[in-house]
């Protein structure tokens, strides 16, 4: 291997680890959804791309930076997540898992025909001048947009793992995670916690969306990419398993890059598939999940 | 079978009305009923929304104003154009060519993008409906026997032959030669077009450079970190994409950012680089980048023309050769109905086959069509961008200012 290569090749990583942090992020609000409620949220990948037309149009109309909208979406995501889960979700919990499954993709289809209707299908996008810059450690060059999300991801992923280690709140939700019954013969408001879950994840993925817009442009039909994407990161890393999450987001971002250097760029999806396969066949509770045996 | 007809009082009112009508006419307006004939019905088809949607509205811009334009050219001809969305896919092309000739199309032009344009050309002729292609590069459009298709844009291999043509002389004139070159391409039906017709021609022209890599990405993608890295990775002197609009843009951020200053970004004939769009997202860094391409004409009236109606109802909007070539979609329409005299199918595509138009607006020799309906006449010119416009700045004869080679590097104090 040349010198060359190897340079090319710890781009790439690089390159993966930080878009591999924004996905992990997105992927952090599903595994927290189904680690608490085992639900499955198929309406993911449309809520990240509700996210970044929120951005976009701070962006367009406010002048707003992506990065200063994030905490005003991610509020707005918590507080529509919330809702959703108990006006609309929470009758479902306990029910058969397609009923629920249909459910969410009625969510999804109405979210992205929505998005559609208002903005159109073209590709919205933001301009912002740090999309040409990029900083320099030895001979890595690290692309400034790219870093700035993936700090702010591993930002917001930190204030998660404190809510969910030193907060009651977030206490009382994992023990609610842990043993149903329990919580509810404590006195724990088990569904108030269910809620305020959904609305958690939701905020996450918002502010996933408003990282990823800095990235690149959006288009409705982005949702189902993303809510795949999700789910392979999940499944790979864990399902309901925070840790996994951001694991399998930076691996997954790590093979797409290093497949599209090695191989070829248009070929790279079919290695994050591949590590699925592989995954669900060798591990299927994923690399941090725990077996359900 | 018989047909009985009622005869109702509503429908004697009605009849007694019309018939009033006409009586009360004046008698110009009574000529002008009896003598006027229908307006050729022309179907635009063309992607104006999802990934192509700029470059699909720059080219509807140049219809837009085409009656204008035949009016102050002392032409005596008006079209009907109805506008039709292929949304950039090339199965909704097929479905709006036939909601096109459904609603009466006599004609239809586009559609920009060569997949879509083939999809639309099946259906032209399944319904015996001239086609005439505005914008496709792809070969086989006009390799398949088609009797309903005439095409005014070169093919992949011209826009190839003419392009590399140029580069050597951009050159000679620059006394500055790349060794190597990358190429990048979308890997879409174009951009297979193009690099089968680079791998097939590329030896028979002896070019002074080599091609170290060919590195193909797909239309939709979102990032082309990757791929941008991989090319910067060859160390190659010279980009060469045949790109689209977006992935040009992302292109050139990607090059920006990991800081790849190559001696030249020049296209072998692709879209991309002189849009509007482009020139306006990357700003300085669009700069002194080459697209080796048919270009319009300044030194013609009808261009002035164009150029003249475009300006007044796109104050904000550049015209390029995408309303340029979709104008002359509109010219030949209009020439083959008045050589026509009429809206049949075959009495258009007989005037089509014998259509020579000396007064148009893209460089080049009459608009024209072989047996195949191919226009041979088109000639590429090199266009650089300077000072955030497309420039001609080769063939010399038509150059509009003189050539910037190498391209200076991102941070170059000539980039302002």
């Amino acid at each position: 291997m040349t010198a060359d290569f190897l340079l090319s090749l710890a781009q790439a990583v690089t390159k993966g680890l930080l878009t591999g942090m924004v996905y992990g992020l997105m992927a952090l609000g599903l595994s927290v959804i189904f680690g608490v409620m085992r639900v499955v949220n198929f309406a993911h990948g449309e809520m990240m791309v509700v996210g970044m037309y929120l951005a976009w149009m701070g962006f367009e109309y406010l002048g707003l930076s992506p990065l200063l909208s994030l905490p005003v979406i991610a509020a707005i995501f918590f507080a529509a997540g919330y809702a959703l889960q108990r006006g609309l979700i929470s009758p479902f919990i306990g029910r058969p898992e397609h009923q629920q499954f249909l459910l969410l993709l009625a969510v999804a289809i109405l979210l992205v025909n929505a998005a559609l209707a208002i903005a159109g299908p073209d590709s919205r996008g933001v301009q912002l001048d740090s999309q040409f810059d990029s900083y320099e450690l030895g001979p890595l060059v690290f692309d400034a947009v790219r870093l700035h999300a993936a700090l702010a991801a591993v930002a917001i992923a930190g204030l998660l793992w404190l809510f969910f280690t030193r907060t009651r709140t977030g206490k009382s939700i994992r023990a609610a995670a842990d043993n149903h019954m329990g919580a509810l013969v404590v006195g724990l408001d088990v569904r108030r916690l269910y809620a305020f879950t959904f609305g958690v994840g939701a905020a996450c993925v918002g502010a996933a969306g408003a990282l990823m817009i800095t990235i690149i442009p959006v288009t409705p039909f982005l949702a189902g990419e993303y809510t795949l994407l999700a789910f392979v990161i999940v499944i790979v890393g864990g399902l309901g398993s925070m840790t996994g999450a951001l694991m399998g987001g930076l691996l997954i971002g790590v093979s797409e890059a290093v497949a599209g250097l090695v191989v070829q760029p248009s070929l790279k999806s079919m290695f994050s598939f591949g590590l699925l396969i592989l995954i669900l066949l060798l591990r299927p509770q994923g690399l941090f999940g725990k077996s359900s045996s | 079978m018989t047909q009985h007809i009622t005869f109702t009082r509503r429908r004697l009112g009605t009849a007694a009305l019309a018939g009033a009508t006409l009586i009360g006419a004046p008698l110009p307006l009574r000529q002008a009923a009896a003598q006027a004939p229908a307006n050729l019905k022309v179907g635009l088809l063309l992607p104006t929304s999802g990934l192509q949607a700029q470059i699909g509205q720059a080219c509807r811009r140049g219809a837009d104003v085409a009656n204008d334009v035949f009016a102050d050219m002392k032409m005596a001809v008006r079209l009907d154009i109805a506008n039709y969305d292929t949304e950039s896919k090339p199965d909704v092309a097929r479905t709006q060519a036939e909601k096109a000739i459904d609603a009466g199309a006599n004609m239809l032009v586009g559609a920009f993008d060569s997949g879509q344009t083939i999809a639309i050309a099946q259906v032209a002729e399944q319904r015996g409906v001239p086609l005439i292609v505005n914008i496709a590069a792809a070969p086989q459009i006009t390799e398949q026997g088609y009797k309903f298709v005439v095409r005014n844009f070169p093919t992949a291999p011209m826009l190839i032959t003419g392009a590399l043509a140029l580069h050597k002389e951009i050159f000679k004139a620059s006394g500055k030669t790349p060794k190597t070159a990358v190429l990048m391409s979308v890997n879409d039906t174009f951009g297979t077009s193009m690099i089968n017709g680079i791998k097939a021609l590329f030896p028979k022209l002896d070019m002074p450079y080599e091609i170290v890599d060919t590195i193909s990405y797909d239309p939709a993608a979102k990032d082309l970190s990757v791929e941008v890295g991989k090319a910067k990775a060859t160390k190659a002197d010279m980009l060469m994409p045949v790109s689209r609009l977006n992935d040009a843009k992302l292109i050139v951020q990607e090059m920006v950012k990991q800081r790849w200053e190559p001696m030249a970004v020049m296209n072998p004939g692709a879209p991309g680089l002189y849009e509007q769009d482009f020139l306006k997202t990357m700003g300085k860094y669009g700069d002194f980048m080459i697209s080796n391409v048919p270009w319009l004409d300044p030194k013609s009236t009808m261009t002035q023309a164009l150029d003249k109606r475009h300006a007044a109802k796109f104050a904000n909007d550049q015209l390029d050769i995408n309303g340029g070539f979709t104008f002359e979609g509109m010219l030949v329409a209009a020439q083959a109905w008045l050589a026509a005299k009429s809206t049949k199918a075959d009495a258009l595509m007989d005037a089509l086959r014998k259509t020579r138009i000396d007064q148009h607006v893209i460089i080049g020799g009459p608009i024209q069509f072989d047996a195949k309906g191919q226009n041979v006449n088109i000639k590429a010119a090199a266009v650089e961008n300077l000072k955030r416009k497309p420039t001609v700045v080769m063939p010399l004869e038509s150059a509009a200012a003189p050539l910037v080679f190498p391209m200076p590097g991102w941070n170059d104090k000539r980039r302002t």
